[in-house]
């Protein structure tokens, strides 16, 4: 397998931010009450993601070493503020659903991480390739933990009603706890599979 | 004063960081596995919130507002906050290296930790002024203590019980926060006046 494909492939299984990494986990679990609401986050930080990794794998040999970290912040600033002002004024009622979380994909985990680890290290296709992997794994995690919230909470998924009206919908999967308990159950779910893939490789 | 208070209990518990807006989740998994630590951990975080949140406020409200530069708030945050752990870090270090010593590792942590920004942003959409900014700040950061500390004490037990293979670690600590977080659901029901 080329390197390429190899650095694209990886972020969506083998190194999933949201569900192998445990990184970016506060936007994971406030938003993924609603199949959609995950969606437009994972959108909105894969934007981030390619964004900043095309910006800084261009420029990185003219960043300082000692400052890097604070560089790397500002681009990635600079481009969320892009994104939220972009979801304002195109899609208002998912910015107002996401509010706060939108700001805060500058702090989140896996892009600076990325740009860390991959991006400020490697060259530009490698990067994008990379950002993009990442992106997509962490919003395949999204839709689907907001898919499963969605069906238990409201018997819908992305709006479409599933389950009919005799369902009378969990209200714990509604509620923080519904998060918490979703994607720890999730988790190990990932853990039983990669082991049964293991164990039939052997 | 009953105003402080109230908005003092809905950061500590009702709207708990950890529990209700999933702030800080990254340590809260990541440190909570003794005690110790969580206390320590619990401390730098509020402190760092306490002097963000009032610089961060300062800037909102005599720089971005007087000037009309609201499209800037978010890196001028962050880079705020990123210098203030900085110079918080080399301040410690220099003058009280004791106190370095119990709480100096987690200091670069905090930069990223987006209850700090959280409890900036916060501050700015619910327009609170300086004295209600630095008593949410507070507050804010006695919850994510509160709520590290209760997680240590669980996970301290936890090293002992047989949990299954799939669930150790991480899956296991997200099911006891989501149990938490129900319990701490019922602060909702907390009425003043």
């Amino acid at each position: 397998m080329p390197q390429l494909t190899k650095d694209f492939l990886k972020g969506l299984w083998k190194q999933n931010p949201a569900f192998r990494l445990i990184l970016g986990m506060c936007p994971t679990l406030a938003v993924t009450n609603m199949a959609v609401n995950g969606l437009a986050m994972g959108l909105a930080t894969l934007f981030v993601l390619v964004a900043s990794g095309i910006i800084i794998s261009t420029i990185k040999g003219l960043i300082p070493s000692k400052v890097r970290i604070p560089c790397y912040i500002v681009i990635i600033a600079s481009f969320v503020t892009l994104a939220d002002y972009f979801l304002a004024a195109f899609y208002t009622d998912i910015h107002k659903v996401l509010g706060l979380y939108i700001p805060l994909i500058v702090v989140n985990c896996i892009i600076l991480g990325r740009m860390e680890a991959f991006a400020s290290k490697n060259p530009l296709s490698n990067s994008i390739a990379d950002a993009f992997g990442m992106g997509l794994g962490f919003t395949w995690a999204l839709v689907l933990l907001g898919s499963v919230r969605e069906l238990l909470g409201f018997g819908t998924i992305f709006g479409a009603t599933l389950l009919g009206s005799w369902y009378p919908g969990m209200l714990v999967m509604k509620l923080p706890t519904g998060a918490f308990i979703t994607l720890g159950l999730m988790i190990a779910l990932m853990n039983i599979i990669n082991e049964k893939v293991r164990g039939a490789a052997q | 004063m009953s105003n402080l208070i109230t908005i003092f209990i809905a950061a500590a518990f009702i709207n708990n960081f950890v529990f209700y807006r999933f702030l800080g989740i990254c340590p809260f998994l990541g440190i909570s596995r003794h005690i110790k630590s969580a206390l320590s951990m619990g401390a730098a975080v509020t402190f760092v919130m306490v002097i963000s949140g009032v610089s961060t406020w300062l800037i909102q409200n005599h720089l971005l507002d007087r000037f009309g530069l609201p499209f800037l708030q978010y890196p001028a945050f962050i880079l705020v906050i990123a210098s203030l752990v900085q110079l918080i870090e080399m301040y410690l270090k220099r003058y009280h290296s004791d106190i370095y010593k119990t709480f100096g590792i987690y200091l670069p942590l905090i930069t990223t930790n987006c209850a700090i920004l959280g409890l900036a942003l916060l501050n700015s959409i619910l327009k609170y002024n300086f004295t209600e900014s630095f008593v949410y700040s507070i507050g804010a950061g006695a919850g994510f203590t509160l709520a590290l500390i209760i997680m240590a004490g669980i996970r301290e037990k936890l090293e002992i019980a047989p949990v299954p293979k799939p669930f150790r670690n991480i899956p296991i600590a997200l099911i006891i926060a989501g149990l938490l977080a129900l319990a701490f659901s019922g602060f909702a029901s907390l009425r003043f006046g």
